[in-house]
């Protein structure tokens, strides 16, 4: 019944639309001129709407955005790399929005200043190399630099030496995030998917002996003002570990391991004073990975060295979570 | 010389060999295809907007299975945005655009009676056809479409344990785009033979209009690129069902360890993006192309720096070869990789900048005829710059970290290759339907569809670099699930609200095309005062365009308001007068 009434509202919408052109084209015909043609009064019309839309309208909607929703932006990064990563964003930005709102107002100014009119002529005008050279040129001596320095801060963030720095394994599954720290000997013992069983998660070999201090959790704890480098990987499609706040992203693809280093510069307390109570650094799938991809999530938490000297004490190593069960 | 000849029924209108009847046939599979992934992202934006609310709609379209008690299911969230993307870049923006202008005006505009190959044309359409077959056919199988992401990465694509969509969805999405690449073929080769054999006498290569230079380029990356698709995802038929391990490799499933090792799903999407980002331009320069065409005609203006745009053009296809990497900055490839496809990146802004300012500058001193054509061109620049200038962001890998399949990458490939690719396509079937059906559109019903359309289509894209600057990903079901995203209600539901009413003006739009080809004012032969062949061709169609001989070409196609002429176009045809210079 509902879908009937509805066919029947499109039917005589359509129907009265078709009216109404209709009656728009006897009423041109009487007046003896083209419905269709474009007439000074279009171009007039259509001129002052250029302008006051796309110069005006758009223009006013995106600085409306920037006043209102800029808030939901995410705040100054809270790691070493992210801090740069900040800088060139904001750089990059003020030059694109420069650029932005130059050129938009110009496209809308032209527009409406030169809409056609009956007895002007346009002014023929092919070319000019002078002038071609010079919007070559510009672009380019504005982007060498830019490109310069995106390279050096992408350099410095993926070439930085983690090496001594402490070694922290996300592994990713559907639908859900583990972490394993490397223990007091700071190294991962080694993993194989085909182990992984009962209560071995991760696949990791029992017999190698830098396994045993290895540390499994279900949320991860780092100190403030410490590197530590993720090693991830996945155990069935690729997933990606993001984190918003440290300016953290990277792919976590089966068969392969990837890794990314970072130094957290605040700790979840202070960040809590800054953006509320209910703040917390989380770690978000950002990898199409299947239904519940959505939902995917672990804690961060950063503290100081002896919050988390307390909290790693009170966990279990593999070898006794593993042999002793 | 294939003259007019008496046409059945079936040869006029089914399998035609008439290159602007198959054009027709693509535009209007094209249309409908766009009417399909509209409405899916209508559908997947209502739950995003109010996520788990019930809607009498969603039910209706999708059915108590898949939406039950009007709720979506999230399996089905994903399928819908896979196909958004699938239906939107290949069937709609590459082939209903192309496939669409391709056809119509290469012979037309380089005076050929038709393509090089009639029958090749018509196989194009036929394949392109079946692919479309496939592909809907797909929207009905028990376990619903694919739905792993229109990029289709393994293992999720891969595995049908991985998510329901992987089962028979899958294949017949795979089905489906080897279908459209050998059309896609079949077609660029022709458009390419067409193109460097058949132009008329004195039509050379620096008198090319535009628009044929762009679908030039275009033909040639598709020719290069879209073999390598194929590739791709014949290796992935043969993960899926042959048991090979190409991209597959340590994988536990459903508790099931699989005997896959030593394959790499970078492997795959370093093949997915060598035809991927191609793809983008693919489906930008024909929209470039027509821009300049439409801007050139309606401003009574040459088109300012001709040989800059057409240097522009294939400076722009050049790199569109070596960026693909700026997709996968955070697979797990080299970093010294990522610094590469960095430096390439970046300097497609500078081919893009001349563009831009070429189009200022041809506007400066004009006198702008608004057409609805016109509107959407210029409308296209501003998108262009808009989308453009954000790809400085996501093409620089520093940055890239952070907004990496973020909506901030939505929005932006949404404006500058969506938007500004669509806006080309209209302003296209604004500009050509007089040649197409010999009437016009209606102009007002032509300036409320631009202006609602503009209006909401940056109402829907230009917020989204806001979800994505909070650290929104893309391609979540809902965003309820993090309390850091709580307070990005209010811009989904301006989102969403644009979305609907930006989706109800197609309907206009596509009432006013089928209303205008059987009761449209009559045109004449060259309403818009235009410089190019087309125009010279008689109101009435015939197969073979010219009823008697070729035109001879005499000039370039942008002699628009030159000094001592007596009107303000002179049409290519037309001999220089004594002492007259060319351009």
């Amino acid at each position: 019944m509902m879908s009937i009434l509805v066919g029947l509202i499109i039917l005589l919408s359509v129907i009265v639309l078709v009216q109404i052109l209709r009656v728009n084209e006897l009423v041109s015909e009487v007046k003896n001129e083209d419905a269709n043609e474009i007439t000074e009064k279009d171009n007039n019309i259509q001129g002052i709407l250029t302008f006051s839309i796309f110069g005006v309208l758009f223009l006013a909607f995106v600085l409306w955005q920037f006043k209102y929703w800029g808030v939901h932006i995410l705040p100054p990064a809270s790691s070493v790399h992210g801090a740069t990563i900040d800088t060139l964003m904001n750089v990059t930005l003020a030059i694109i929005l420069f650029v932005f709102f130059i050129t938009q107002p110009i496209l809308a100014w032209f527009s409406y200043k030169y809409r056609g009119r009956k007895n002007t002529v346009a002014y023929y005008y092919p070319h000019n190399n002078k002038l071609e050279v010079i919007w070559t040129v510009v672009p380019t001596l504005v982007l060498t630099p830019l490109i310069i320095y995106g390279l050096n801060v992408w350099n410095d963030i993926t070439r930085a030496d983690y090496s001594n720095s402490k070694v922290i394994e996300l592994y990713a599954k559907q639908f859900g995030w583990t972490a394993r720290y490397a223990g007091d000997d700071n190294t991962l013992g080694e993993a194989n998917y085909k182990l992984v069983e009962g209560l071995n998660v991760l696949g990791v070999d029992m017999e190698d002996t830098n396994a045993q201090d290895d540390i499994v959790t279900r949320e991860v704890h780092l100190v403030v003002g410490e590197p530590v480098l993720l090693k991830m990987r996945s155990q069935d499609v690729i997933h990606s570990a993001f984190l918003p706040h440290f300016r953290v992203q990277m792919n976590c693809v089966p068969g392969m391991t990837t890794q990314f280093g970072f130094t957290p510069t605040q700790t979840t307390a202070e960040m809590k004073e800054q953006e509320g109570e209910d703040f917390d650094f989380v770690l978000l799938c950002n990898k199409i990975c299947g239904a519940a991809h959505y939902n995917m999530k672990m804690k961060f938490i950063v503290e100081t060295q002896e919050e988390y000297d307390a909290w790693i004490a009170s966990q279990e190593t593999l070898k006794n979570t593993l042999t002793l069960n | 010389m294939s003259e007019h000849h008496k046409e059945t029924f079936l040869t006029k209108y089914i399998f035609s060999l008439d290159h602007k009847m198959i054009a027709k046939q693509f535009l209007i599979t094209g249309m409908f295809m766009g009417v399909i992934g509209m409405l899916m992202s209508i559908l997947f934006r209502l739950q995003l907007s109010n996520p788990g609310e019930s809607f009498a709609v969603l039910e209706f379209f999708l059915g108590e299975k898949w939406a039950p008690g009007g709720v979506l299911d999230p399996n089905i969230y994903l399928a819908l945005v896979t196909m958004h993307g699938t239906i939107l870049i290949f069937w709609v923006l590459t082939a209903g655009l192309t496939g669409t202008f391709a056809n119509f005006l290469i012979p037309l505009q380089i005076g050929a009676r038709d393509m090089a190959s009639g029958f090749m044309n018509m196989l194009s359409y036929w394949f392109f056809f079946a692919a479309t077959i496939v592909l809907l056919y797909s929207l009905f199988v028990e376990s619903g479409p694919a739905a792993a992401g229109w990029t289709i990465y393994p293992p999720l694509s891969a595995l049908p344990q991985a998510i329901p969509g992987s089962g028979l969805g899958q294949d017949l999405w795979l089905i489906a785009i080897t279908l459209f690449v050998v059309s896609s073929l079949l077609g660029g080769l022709n458009y390419i033979v067409t193109i460097l054999n058949m132009r008329t006498k004195g039509m050379t290569m620096s008198r090319l209009p535009l628009t044929v230079w762009a679908l030039l380029i275009v033909a040639i990356l598709g020719v290069l690129s879209f073999p390598v698709l194929l590739s791709c995802a014949l290796l992935l038929i043969f993960d899926r069902s042959f048991g090979t391990s190409f991209y597959l490799s340590d994988i536990i499933i459903n508790g099931e360890a699989l005997h896959n090792t030593g394959g790499s799903p970078i492997l795959f999407e370093h093949l997915f993006w060598f035809l991927g980002h191609p793809e983008v331009y693919i489906i930008l320069l024909p929209a470039l192309g027509i821009v300049s065409e439409v801007i050139s005609v309606n401003s009574r203006k040459p088109i300012f720096g001709y040989k800059a745009m057409v240097g522009a053009l294939i400076v722009i296809a050049f790199l569109s070869f070596v960026v693909w990497g700026h997709h996968m900055f955070i697979t797990g490839m080299d970093p010294f990789l990522g610094s590469v496809f960095t430096f390439t990146t970046l300097l497609i802004a500078i081919p893009s900048a001349v563009k831009v300012f070429n189009y200022l500058a041809t506007l400066w001193k004009a006198n702008i005829r608004f057409t609805p054509a016109m509107l959407f061109a210029i409308g296209f620049v501003s998108t262009f710059i808009t989308g453009g200038l954000t790809g400085i962001i996501l093409g620089d890998s520093a940055l890239d970290i952070n907004v990496h399949d973020t909506y901030f990458v939505v929005g932006h490939f949404h404006i500058v290759m969506g938007l500004s690719a669509i806006y080309g396509m209209l302003a296209g079937v604004y500009h050509w339907f007089p040649k197409m059906y010999g009437r016009m559109m209606n102009k007002q019903l032509g300036y409320f569809h631009f202006w609602v359309t503009f209006i909401s289509a940056y109402g829907v894209f230009f917020p989204m670099h806001f979800l994505g600057l909070a650290g929104l990903p893309r391609r979540y079901y809902t965003n309820s699930a993090f309390p850091m995203f709580d307070g990005l209600t209010d811009i989904n539901e301006v989102i969403t609200f644009f979305a609907i009413i930006g989706g109800l003006v197609q309907l206009l739009f596509i009432f006013n095309f089928f209303y205008s080809i059987f009761k449209g004012t009559k045109a004449s032969e060259n309403p818009w005062g235009s410089n190019t062949l087309e125009w010279t061709t008689p109101v009435e169609r015939i197969h073979g365009n010219w009823p008697g001989e070729i035109p001879t070409v005499e000039r370039w196609a942008y002699d628009y308001s030159k000094p001592g002429a007596d009107k303000d176009f002179i049409p290519q045809n037309v001999p220089l007068k004594e002492g007259e210079e060319e351009h």
